[in-house]
């Protein structure tokens, strides 16, 4: 039980003043600017964009400067914000295979048209820290190297496609209207599209952990990075007062496409399938665990046996939600005092109960 | 409606949706500049906005199977009418109010005869070049990390 207390009024008022301050810190520390955070913490600003499910830089920059830098504060003062906004509508679905491509691998295949493009990797880097950087010594421009034509980047899993070797993309039973879990309350067990927006916006350690365990044997999958590629696509949008679809602009998406060995079943030869990743702004370490997750939960629909944490959809989906997940512990250190009242009354006649008992014992 | 004419607003919407999409992608700076030089201002009366909501953004499972919601992007409108009568429409992502009713603006001059050639030129040309810049510029940082793979051939003379 919860009961409502008076009082703490000038306590809560002075906290708050007293985190605005903490929050600013040193005042001969200059004062960091939304477009700092946007252009030298990208990445970050990225995390807050996918796991709060709203793409706007400054918006995400503006929670994590609030949030103090505590990503899962900056996702719950993100989500919190896009509840004050009215819904114009649903774009059309964005076209990955037409994306810029800023970075393009696979782990399958070495000689793919378009080429293995590295991007802003960390990968490779020593991981060594670099004292440099600390005393921000200037940056050289990058290479540029211009091709006298611009050879496309297709998907792997359309080339690898032909002859039935992958399974095709994922399609649902035709008319189906896309689940919407910001409008309908989930209900299990749900189809892959639900899935996939949970997973979207799911927490990256948690979805991480759980493609981990896939790996190491809870729910083997045999996976491969068919393709992971980073870049900006075109969003169009349907509207009522004009004829054709508008483009709002440009955003940058990851996709993973992760190839799984399967071994058949009474349905279906023994083929490669697939699980997809797709998340807002540069976070491959996301797409690959979405991508991993995506494929685990697609045990029943395969005839697999469901046997691992990674295959329950309903745990899987009910604890991927950081801000639901910290709601939930967090709310634990508001006052329970009554509640407590009434277990520490319960705790005592228990153990007047069980005195008695070795008094009547000890009698006996 | 006779072919003749239902081929002709084809063609029309094509150039309106291509304008569209570069006022779009124009920069708050962009717009406000192009919008203090343009000569012989014409009344504006804002209709609608500038408003910021929402889209829902999608995607395909496995990239192009069925769709599924990704996740929601700020998207902020506009709708001006000029003096003229001429009604003008802007959507672009983010949240930059004057940007988009400005946007509005140059879309109700761009659908008149006589202003739409000066509009593709002094407004819709740069945004459109300054975006093929950057394209390229992308291209060619990221053409630069293209691994060339070689094989080490074993000497056997």
């Amino acid at each position: 039980m919860y009961v409502a207390v008076k009082g703490g009024e000038t306590a809560i008022r002075n906290a708050h003043k007293l985190l605005a301050d903490k929050r600013r810190g040193d005042r001969s520390v200059p004062s960091i600017r939304l477009d700092q955070i946007v252009e030298q913490l990208a990445l970050g600003v990225d995390r807050v964009m996918a796991e709060g499910s709203l793409y706007d830089l400054e918006l995400a920059a503006l929670a994590i400067k609030q949030a103090r830098g505590d990503m899962i504060e900056a996702i719950f003062l993100v989500r919190a914000y896009r509840t004050t906004l009215p819904r114009f509508g649903y774009t059309l679905p964005v076209e990955t295979a037409a994306m810029a491509i800023e970075r393009r691998i696979s782990a399958t295949f070495k000689d793919l048209p378009g080429g293995q493009l590295l991007g802003p990797t960390f990968d490779y880097t020593h991981r060594l820290l670099d004292p440099e950087l600390a005393a921000d010594a200037a940056v050289e421009a990058p290479e540029e190297r211009v091709e006298e034509t611009h050879e496309p980047a297709p998907r792997v899993t359309d080339i690898l496609g032909h002859h039935g070797m992958i399974e095709t993309d994922g399609e649902l039973p035709e008319g189906t209207a896309p689940g919407d879990l910001t409008r309908e309350p989930l209900a299990f067990p749900l189809e892959r599209d639900l899935r996939l927006q949970a997973l979207a916006r799911g927490d990256e350690g948690f979805l991480l952990g759980l493609a981990y365990s896939t790996q190491r044997g809870y729910a083997r999958s045999h996976p491969f990075v068919g393709e992971i590629r980073i870049g900006e696509v075109e969003v169009e949008l349907e509207v009522a007062e004009l004829d054709f679809p508008l483009t709002l602009g440009r955003i940058r998406l990851t996709e993973c496409q992760m190839v799984n060995q399967f071994k058949g079943s009474a349905k279906q030869p023994p083929q490669f399938t697939r699980g997809y990743g797709l998340v807002f702004g540069q976070s491959e370490r996301k797409a690959m665990s979405m991508s991993l997750c995506d494929r685990a939960l697609r045990a029943r629909e395969l005839g697999e046996d469901v046997t691992a944490a990674a295959q329950d959809e309903e745990f899987v989906i009910s604890h991927s939600d950081n801000v639901q997940s910290t709601g939930f512990v967090e709310h634990l250190k508001l006052p329970h005092y009554v509640d407590f009242q009434a277990e520490l009354d319960l705790v005592r006649r228990m153990r007047a109960e069980h005195e008695r008992r070795d008094v009547q014992e000890t009698a006996e | 409606m006779t072919r003749d004419f239902q081929e002709m607003s084809a063609t029309a919407d094509a150039g309106r949706k291509a304008a569209m999409a570069l006022l779009a992608q124009a920069t708050a700076d962009e717009m406000t500049r192009f919008w203090s030089v343009w000569t012989d201002k014409p009344e504006v009366e804002t209709l609608r906005g500038p408003e910021t909501g929402l889209v829902m953004v999608r995607g395909r499972i496995g990239g192009s199977g069925a769709p599924f919601n990704l996740g929601e992007a700020t998207v902020t409108r506009a709708t001006v009418r000029l003096g003229s009568g001429a009604v003008g429409h802007a959507y672009a992502l983010g949240r930059q109010g004057e940007k988009v009713r400005l946007a509005a603006v140059f879309d109700a001059l761009w659908q008149d005869d006589a202003k739409r050639d000066v509009v593709e030129k002094t407004v819709l040309a740069p945004i459109a070049q300054r975006l093929d810049e950057e394209l390229r510029t992308k291209r060619a940082e990221t053409a630069a990390t293209k691994v060339d793979f070689f094989t080490m051939v074993r000497g056997e003379d």
